[in-house]
């Protein structure tokens, strides 16, 4: 089985959000970038593939070069080469249309990408690489195992879950519960100096047509103070939840 | 040329996030001067969309389609989108609807925003107020397509009553055998609880609890309150309570009316993640917790001693209320 695993590079999930150039760019001054959660979920239920199926397992990220480390990452964990399309992000489908090409171009049985990426949160980009490459598509996926051309997947839903059948080629939306945080891995010495040498496959973008452009960022209104009740006068919170707040 | 609005329903029952979607499809209708139609799954009653200004529905009626399933349900969409000639379709956030937008977006050939929270700012440009960086941010999008996806965010525009007609017509669209290659074979769905998703009050607690043994009263304020129960990252992580309740920047996002935090720090990646709720209340014995910067109400003191009082007053309150 050949298993393509989307990597976005995000800032770190305790980095202060910031905007340079009117609020047009995203501050990147100080700020971390790690592989995106929801992906790493993934990557490492990608590397238990690896191990107990004998799949192989590439990465692949949409950016510049500065989005090399997190791929460089993403392979001392134990991806066994990554591609990077070399052009900036700008938006859900233009990702998912040059992930789509990389796709086709690698014939990949499964592909996994987060459900969403923790910057953008466009929820994009699984779904529309499915729809454009005509796969299978499985949300939020909490659990997946492959048998030859059938795979079987466990989906949350709101309050719950849905197991499902299907076939590949497919496609995952993952996030926490494809794995449990204490199955990500931490890349080892062996695995970082190995990473060194494996390849790193730059290739040039396909011209794609902008659906959508951030005009402009906005931070939230810094809130006001709040109110302290005291433990002993509890009917003072009931009684402000009730007639100040008005949501009781 | 209308709006379309994909509704939400549950054993015939419409989802409140679906008139909301419908009040605010009515709204963007009003700016464009044109008209609301939505779309139903096996609902054989639509009127009550009436109240919140659906001028027609197009009913679906297909028991291939009892079960959700985001491919075909996308391809009944596109279908009626095309009917209806509409440029600007509205869905909600559920899970089900953040599953087939991306979909029906290339299938329409549709730019799609997600987690709107606004009426568009304009409609020429067509641009749009979305949240971003989980909650920390907002970004205002441009959707440069002709036809133009929104996923409105929970609570984030409210329910409009308006009277309109929601003139029900037969819809009978063209399924194939692809919109079925995913199977549903099992639903696991807690019937009698109220769903994070679906809350208007969530009650959360996190590592001041000390165990999951001591759970009880959180369950217990979340009954006499109708709220869903919820926690921290650490406390799913340790496994005191199921991943579906952990909510925050990895976990699940809220958007209630009110969310009660108990014994929980407040790390920024948890109020990220819950950001988007009207009013926050944190009960929690540490006075320098981050928590208290973030929440409209506060009280310092044992969670211990105050839940159960708490939960005593509320019984009274809504005794009183009913």
């Amino acid at each position: 089985m050949k298993i393509l695993v989307c990597i976005s590079h995000v800032p770190d999930t305790t980095s202060k959000i910031n905007f340079t150039d009117n609020n047009t760019q995203f501050d990147t001054n100080g700020v971390q970038f790690v592989i995106n959660p929801n992906d790493e979920f993934g990557l490492t239920r990608a590397m238990w593939f690896k191990e107990k199926q004998g799949a192989t397992v590439d990465v692949v990220n949409v950016g510049g070069p500065e989005t090399e480390p997190t791929l460089r990452k993403a392979l001392a964990i134990g991806a066994d080469s990554a591609i990077r399309v070399n052009t900036p992000a700008t938006d859900g489908f233009q990702v998912a249309k040059q992930l789509a090409k990389v796709a086709t171009d690698g014939g990949y049985d499964l592909i996994i990408a987060g459900r969403e990426s923790i910057d953008y949160n466009g929820g994009m980009v699984p779904g529309m690489l499915a729809a454009l490459i005509k796969a299978n598509f499985v949300n939020t996926c909490i659990n997946l195992e492959v048998e030859g051309t059938e795979a079987k997947a466990i989906r949350e839903i709101d309050g719950g879950k849905e197991s499902v059948t299907t076939s590949l080629p497919l496609v995952i939306g993952a996030q926490k519960g494809l794995v449990e945080e204490s199955d990500l891995r931490i890349p080892n010495m062996r695995g970082i100096m190995q990473a060194r040498k494996k390849p790193m496959n730059v290739v040039e973008p396909e011209e794609v047509k902008v659906q959508t452009e951030v005009a402009k960022f906005e931070k939230p209104e810094p809130k006001g103070a709040v109110k302290l009740v005291d433990p002993d006068n509890l009917d003072e919170l009931i009684n402000l939840l009730h007639n100040e707040a008005k949501v009781i | 040329m209308s709006v379309l609005v994909y509704v939400e329903s549950e054993e015939g029952k419409f989802k409140t996030a679906s008139f909301e979607a419908a009040s605010y499809a009515r709204e963007i209708a009003q700016m464009l001067q044109t008209q609301v139609t939505a779309v139903t799954f096996n609902v054989e009653d639509n009127s009550e969309l009436g109240n919140y200004g659906v001028d027609k529905v197009l009913k679906v009626n297909n028991d291939k389609l009892k079960n959700f399933n985001a491919e075909a349900y996308a391809d009944v969409l596109q279908q009626a989108a095309v009917k209806e000639e509409s440029k600007v379709i509205v869905v909600s956030q559920s899970a089900n609807s953040k599953y087939l937008a991306p979909l029906l977006a290339v299938h329409l050939n549709a730019g799609y925003a997600s987690n709107v929270v606004a009426l568009p700012e304009s409609t020429t440009p067509f641009t749009v107020k979305r949240t971003a960086f989980t909650n920390k941010a907002f970004s205002f999008t441009k959707i440069e397509t002709d036809v133009k996806l929104l996923g409105l965010s929970k609570n984030a525009f409210g329910l409009k009553e308006i009277k309109a007609d929601a003139a029900a017509e037969d819809f009978s669209p063209n399924l194939n055998e692809e919109d079925f290659s995913v199977q549903v074979t099992n639903v696991d769905k807690a019937r009698d609880k109220v769903t994070i998703a679906d809350a208007e009050i969530v009650v959360s607690a996190g590592r001041g609890l000390k165990g999951p043994e001591n759970w009880g009263m959180i369950e217990e304020m979340a009954d006499i309150l109708g709220a869903a129960t919820a926690c921290s990252k650490p406390v799913s992580d340790m496994g005191w309570r199921p991943h579906g309740e952990h909510v925050g920047q990895t976990g699940k996002p809220v958007a209630s009316n009110l969310y009660i935090a108990i014994g929980i720090s407040g790390a920024i990646q948890h109020l990220a993640g819950i950001n988007s709720s009207k009013v926050k209340v944190v009960i929690n014995n540490d006075p320098e917790a981050p928590f208290f910067k973030a929440a409209d109400y506060g009280v310092v003191g044992d969670a211990f001693e105050i839940v159960p009082k708490l939960n005593e007053k509320l019984k009274e309150f809504k005794a009183k209320n009913a």
